[in-house]
């Protein structure tokens, strides 16, 4: 779209003050850059909000539909969050469906659901956290390509899937299971609550501690991270450990949600979760990332579906507005980088 | 990165990781099916099912990946079993069309007698069922269909169009029993698509438009419990009051039930598709919104089996007047409600 960088002028113009203000430090201008690109994100979840609001307005700001759009978007959201420390630190997880379908699973299986709800809920975090250090242990260690390793994973875990529940839903017959993460507490759903909990246990552990500086480091230069004494390697198990998790978490609720687990859950979630993380302004190539640009980017997506079904318009079309939010965002990326790499 | 301590660090790390799998592994893994489900399998009478000249059959379908698909299997296995005269020779499933065609060809190399193929894609295996026919080895087709009738010596099916009707007139009726003047009549479909998904629905319109209906908020999920529950969830959001509702798919049907469980929702009543053992106990305790499912049974399966032997012996079926097996067998979508259900529950699968 724009090769010639005086194109990227005008943009830069319209922005607040940019150039007007010459680079302070390099952190500032590049806080400052990520601040307008969440603004104009957020400014299309407010525009896609207002367009619900105006097609149905009956029925989009209700109680009953925030609370189903925040239920439909806590799952992916949990996985997106774990994506979002993955591609920060450079990498990419393809397996995220997957281990979330393997950890539903096996939470589900018969023998499972005897033990009661407390053996479920560890044997979901436990397949996942499994799964994602299996990842994180073949890319760093093995010296796998992420794409490569994750690949592995995406196919043999919904492989084993398949293998655990032979190929059946398993209808979930434990009833505190389903009476606890179905519920509510204080009137809003226990998904929301746990999608809240991960998401800021997440953003403290990404901008607020050791762990969350050394993903940025890692992902923005791998070997200087090293020369700066950080164990890379272990660092990198660790993230896909965290990815992993957080799939374990998503398959708890997906569980709560359809009462049952099946080798079809999280079907399509890693192009749902990559899509949201790089919408959400975080780089491909690592690096650079924000979690709440993630959750404006998981919710876009989950309002979209919302306001379509409530216009009663079909998938396909859906689908086409999907890609079409991807492209913008992207080349909008595109260009901000471009300004940032021209100063 | 190496050095003694980072050697240890990881020994420690990957030692531990295989010891929490193998704990996991012991703890979690056994899982034994509720109940040990009879597969469905065709109670043949009278002449025909008195052991006859031997027969092999050789079996291809797509992965077992959904519950449909994977009683397909099972039922043809199962069937098989109940004949002394049958050898059953099965390949692995898969949904990889070049591999479902080698699968074949080593199966027409084997020489078995008759074949019964589940293609994952009916026009992509459509060459290999010719190559077989021409093998002189009949080919029952199963499901979806082949190109060409050069390609198969009689098909099996269920009828997508008639599923959607079948399921029109049954809402159709009971909305005029209660009296609805103008009904709002919801519709999750399974993945829009797939030809069968645009039968269905076709169907199901054309039935409702008879008795002066129309669809009124529709979408379309995967043939998945979590997508069921997914649409569902906003088709809820989007219709405030539902008179009635047409789940395609009984797999997904599961989602769709938590769906409307959690929006405690009951002012509607809900018909599904296929048929699942799932479906058929809540219709049989009749204490959610389910009320009837229309079936598109993977009996057809078993039936499948039974024709192969039957073309394998050169014999016609019992009753109907010809010498040889018909060309085309189309099953039919029952309605399967409270009054009827213990008269389907052989041919129910878990989904």
């Amino acid at each position: 779209m724009t090769k010639d960088p005086s194109s990227v002028l005008p943009e830069a113009t319209q922005a607040p003050p940019p150039r007007a203000a010459p680079p302070a430090s390099k952190a500032a201008r590049g806080r400052f850059r990520v601040d307008v690109r969440l603004a104009g994100l957020f400014g299309v979840f407010v525009l896609l909000c207002l367009v619900g609001w105006l097609t149905r307005p009956d029925a989009f700001f209700t109680e009953g539909n925030l609370s189903t759009i925040l239920r439909l978007a806590a799952a992916i959201g949990v996985v997106s969050v774990g994506m979002t420390f993955v591609i920060i630190s450079g990498g990419i997880d393809l397996s995220v469906g997957s281990i979330v379908a393997l950890s539903s699973v096996w939470a589900t299986t018969l023998a499972t659901q005897a033990y009661g709800p407390v053996v479920m809920v560890i044997c979901a975090l436990a397949v996942g956290l499994g799964c994602g250090l299996i990842n994180g242990v073949l890319v760093s260690y093995g010296r796998v390509v992420p794409f490569i390793a994750t690949l592995a994973m995406y196919a043999s875990a919904r492989g084993l899937a398949e293998r655990i529940s032979g190929r059946q839903t398993q209808v979930v017959r434990e009833t505190g299971f389903l009476s606890f993460f179905r519920g509510d507490f204080l009137g809003i759903p226990v998904l929301i609550w746990m999608f809240a909990l991960v998401f800021v246990v997440g953003w403290v552990l990404l901008n607020r501690t050791t762990f969350g500086r050394r993903t940025f480091a890692v992902g923005g230069n791998t070997e200087a991270a090293r020369l700066a004494g950080i164990n890379v390697k272990r660092h990198t198990a660790l993230v896909y450990g965290v990815a992993g998790l957080c799939c374990g978490i998503a398959a708890i609720m997906v569980v709560a949600r359809t009462t049952s687990g099946a080798s079809t859950n999280g079907l399509y979630y890693e192009l749902d979760a990559i899509a949201a993380v790089v919408i959400g302004g975080t780089l491909l190539t690592g690096g650079r990332g924000t979690l709440i640009g993630t959750l404006i980017g998981v919710l876009i997506f989950t309002v979209l579906g919302n306001i379509f079904t409530l216009n009663n318009l079909d998938t396909d079309i859906q689908n086409i507005a999907k890609g079409a939010i991807i492209v913008l965002a992207v080349l909008l990326q595109f260009r901000t980088n471009r300004a940032r790499k021209s100063t | 990165m190496s050095g003694p301590s980072s050697l240890a660090r990881r020994r420690f790390l990957t030692g531990g990781a295989a010891v929490g799998a193998g704990a996991l592994l012991a703890a979690c893994t056994s899982n034994e099916s509720p109940q040990s489900a009879p597969q469905a399998v065709a109670g043949n009478a009278g002449q025909n099912s008195q052991p006859g000249q031997h027969v092999t059959i050789g079996f291809s379908a797509p992965a077992a990946d959904h519950g449909w698909m994977a009683a397909m299997t099972k039922n043809a296995r199962a069937q098989a079993g109940q004949f002394s005269d049958v050898t059953f020779t099965a390949t692995e499933g898969t949904n990889d069309v070049n591999q479902q065609i080698a699968q074949v060809e080593t199966l027409i190399n084997q020489k078995v007698g008759v074949l019964v193929i589940l293609p994952f894609d009916g026009k992509a295996l459509t060459q290999v069922g010719q190559q077989a026919m021409d093998a002189g080895i009949p080919v029952v087709n199963v499901d979806r269909v082949f190109d060409t009738p050069l390609a198969y010596r009689t098909w099996i099916g269920g009828d997508n169009y008639r599923m959607g009707v079948n399921a029109g007139n049954y809402i159709a009726g009971e909305l005029k029993k209660k009296g609805v003047a103008s009904p709002v009549i919801g519709e999750v479909a399974g993945i829009d698509s797939l030809p069968l998904t645009q039968e269905r629905s076709q169907g199901f319109r054309d039935a409702l438009a008879k008795h002066g209906f129309a669809v009124g908020p529709r979408v379309s999920a995967q043939f998945t419990p979590e997508s069921g529950e997914q649409m569902t969830s906003n088709l809820l959001q989007s219709a405030p009051k539902l008179d009635a509702l047409w789940n395609h798919d009984d797999d997904q049907g599961i989602g769709v039930l938590a769906a409307i469980d959690n929006a405690r929702r009951n002012e509607f009543f809900m018909v599904g598709g296929a048929g699942s053992r799932n479906m058929m106990d809540l219709i049989k305790a009749d204490s959610s919104v389910i009320k009837a499912t229309v079936l598109y049974s993977p009996s057809m399966a078993s039936s499948a089996i039974a024709l192969a032997r039957l073309l394998g012996q050169d014999k016609g079926i019992g009753d109907l007047a010809e010498h040889e097996i018909p060309a085309n067998v189309t099953t039919y979508s029952a309605v399967v409600t409270k009054e009827n259900v213990d008269s389907y529950a052989d041919v129910a699968f878990d989904s």
